[in-house]
């Protein structure tokens, strides 16, 4: 049996596919749980840049300081961005699920159950909950790109694990896409390729901002439905409100 | 860019106020260059790399640089590097995995050539089989060529390295290149916390003239000796030139100790002196280090830890001191060879107490728990296995 003391950190373990966004994804939830004044790491891990080649990165978020570094071997929280990981084995992991922690949550981008009932079977018997949630679809609806999978999927996880507020999200965003920071070298000429196509800058982060909103209230009621409390004590570095979108 | 003024470097590494930033390793890189007063960048692309050299060049797009250009390969890049450095310029590069091997022949001799530079090593697999991630075997390579060598645990270090190199670099009984190693991705594309000095204040600029040996004077050596090589003379004569010389790269090394002092707060970290077991670490494996030590001390074991900074020069005296009574000493480390457990064990008395585990290669993460399961076969303490964080 494998022992588990208090939850005092989160770790998030995001199988994707390259290209999907994954990497500005960790690097935004961490800014984000940075500006709600929690302890936070992010970790990209994305071997040879290859589009649709699996790609993972990592965020760890707590409550007091995090040395840990690399690969999340044991996470609370799987986003899969991507149904090849589960249906074509494009994991850096077998099962994709492997190393989930008790009372864990798995997020599945999908409109369909591609788990089996064996699957289920071994993640309830560790009180792990299961949301299949359509980040795509949601994202072609309300900024118009599947290229905005990512935003939904960060607003997914924060209404599913209530620790990180709207105010906090937005400034993730922002300050990725104001140039705070660039994920990686390629970003650039994927920017300006994306800001043709928005045709605004402001446009294009109001739209992430939406769509991010969208699937957070839609994982927040969820997550009410399921009985799930925030899964982390509240942040010890309360900053001060953070500037409205 | 903001109008920098220059400010005493003791006041800028030890005394300017700090912000902190949540920044890549890249980033911190980058930032403690563009306090640093570089005149010239020089790069190769090669892959594997980190985007530090990208962030340099918009450094010298912005302004801060006088100088960037991309060298034709690797080879080319640390050659450059070495005739900016000997032209009087204040240089910086950086490279990792094979990219650093290929400009090995050029980096071995910087140190002879007198060559005062920083080098960024973001280390990565040596190959074969190929494979980009943030193995460290790289380092060793780096040991033996009179180069100070740092290996920088996480962002902030990354950060007080860098800058803190240039100005130990050029000191007047030291005037060697040093490499700031730190993990590729784990450290270089990951976010953390860095307390940064305000960017508009630099160091002064290179004074070439304050050196042990004159710049681009082709009658005496450094210069000398490349144009009108010893070995032309005689054999007996290019073994003593090269002995003088050599014990001098060699005893300038041991000068960095005293700066590494001033400025980085020693060669080394320790955290609970008195332990009976130990972790010893350096970069990235300092931190799981840390972070396993934080969870033995909250089961009550009694474990410290000792981080190394310097790699070279190598803290033999404070590392026998830390050691002197522990009963067991673990070193994990993220590469094969595992070159620093061969080295405490080469300056400890009692080097059976060394184990040399664990040990992750080929990039891989090496987690906590590994650390713990050794700490508790030290102890002789049987446990269930345990998720920690």
């Amino acid at each position: 049996m494998i022992s588990q003391p208090a939850r005092k950190r989160l770790n998030i373990r995001m199988p994707a596919l390259g290209g999907q966004g994954a990497v500005t994804a960790a690097h935004i939830i961490a800014t984000a749980a940075d500006y709600e004044g929690y302890y936070a790491v992010s970790n990209p891990f994305f071997g040879a840049e290859k589009r649709m080649a699996p790609a993972e990165s990592y965020a760890r978020i707590g409550i007091e300081p995090i040395y840990d570094r690399g690969e999340v071997v044991y996470p609370d929280i799987i986003m899969v961005f991507h149904h090849h990981v589960i249906t074509m084995g494009k994991s850096y992991t077998m099962p994709f699920y492997s190393g989930i922690k008790r009372d864990g949550i798995i997020i599945i981008n999908t409109d369909e159950e591609l788990l089996k009932p064996e699957d289920y079977k071994k993640l309830e018997s560790i009180n792990v909950k299961v949301l299949n949630f359509p980040a795509t679809k949601i994202a072609i609806d309300i900024a118009g790109t599947e290229l905005s999978t990512n935003m939904a999927m960060i607003g997914v996880l924060f209404g599913a694990t209530q620790i990180v507020g709207l105010p906090a999200i937005e400034e993730g965003i922002k300050s990725r896409f104001m140039k705070k920071f660039v994920a990686s070298g390629g970003t650039a000429s994927l920017d300006s390729a994306l800001e043709r196509k928005f045709k605004k800058k402001l446009e294009l982060i109001e739209k992430n901002l939406n769509t991010a909103r969208e699937a957070f209230n839609m994982a927040l009621e969820w997550a009410k439905e399921n009985g799930i409390s925030p899964m982390l004590p509240p942040a010890p570095m309360k900053k001060q409100e953070p500037v409205q979108a | 860019m903001p109008e920098q003024k220059v400010v005493e470097t003791d006041y800028l590494l030890l005394e300017a106020p700090r912000e902190r930033k949540f920044i890549t390793g890249s980033q911190a890189m980058a930032e403690a260059v563009k306090r640093a007063n570089v005149d010239i960048a020089i790069a190769y692309p090669i892959t594997p790399q980190s985007e530090t050299m990208h962030l340099v060049g918009d450094l010298w797009a912005q302004g801060y640089l006088k100088d960037y250009y991309r060298a034709e390969e690797e080879y080319g890049a640390m050659s450059a590097i070495a005739g900016a450095v000997r032209g009087g310029a204040r240089a910086f590069t950086a490279t990792s995995g094979p990219g650093l091997l290929r400009g090995l022949e050029a980096i071995a001799s910087w140190p002879g050539h007198r060559i005062p530079a920083v080098l960024g090593v973001l280390t990565r697999v040596v190959n074969a089989p190929l494979s980009i991630q943030p193995d460290n075997v790289e380092i060793s390579y780096l040991m033996n060529c009179g180069m100070v060598v740092l290996h920088a645990e996480n962002q902030q270090d990354v950060f007080d390295f860098t800058l803190a190199s240039f100005a130990i670099s050029e000191m007047v009984d030291v005037y060697l290149p040093i490499a700031v190693c730190t993990e590729g991705f784990f450290v270089t594309h990951a976010k953390g916390y860095v307390n940064m000095t305000p960017e508009d204040m630099k160091l002064p600029p290179r004074d070439p003239y304050k050196a042990p040996v004159p710049p681009t004077d082709c009658e005496i050596p450094p210069a000398r000796i490349q144009r009108d090589a010893p070995v032309q003379k005689s054999n007996f004569m290019s073994y003593l030139i090269h002995q003088v010389w050599q014990q001098e790269v060699w005893s300038s090394n041991m000068r960095a100790m005293k700066y590494i002092y001033k400025y980085l707060n020693g060669p080394i970290e320790v955290i609970n002196p008195d332990a009976e077991v130990f972790v010893a670490a350096s970069g990235c494996a300092a931190a799981q280090a840390r972070e396993a030590v934080r969870y033995a001390q909250m089961e009550g074991l009694n474990v410290g830890l000792l981080k190394i900074k310097s790699i070279v020069p190598f803290p033999s005296k404070e590392v026998r001191e830390t050691l002197k009574n522990a009963k067991a000493i673990i070193v994990p480390e993220h590469n094969i060879v595992g070159w620093l457990a061969k080295e405490i064990k080469a300056n400890i008395p009692n080097s059976d107490n060394v184990i040399g585990r664990p040990r992750v290669y080929g990039g891989m993460t090496l987690p906590v728990e590994l650390i713990m399961d050794e700490i508790y076969a030290a102890l002789g303490i049987k446990k269930d296995k345990t998720v920690l964080v």
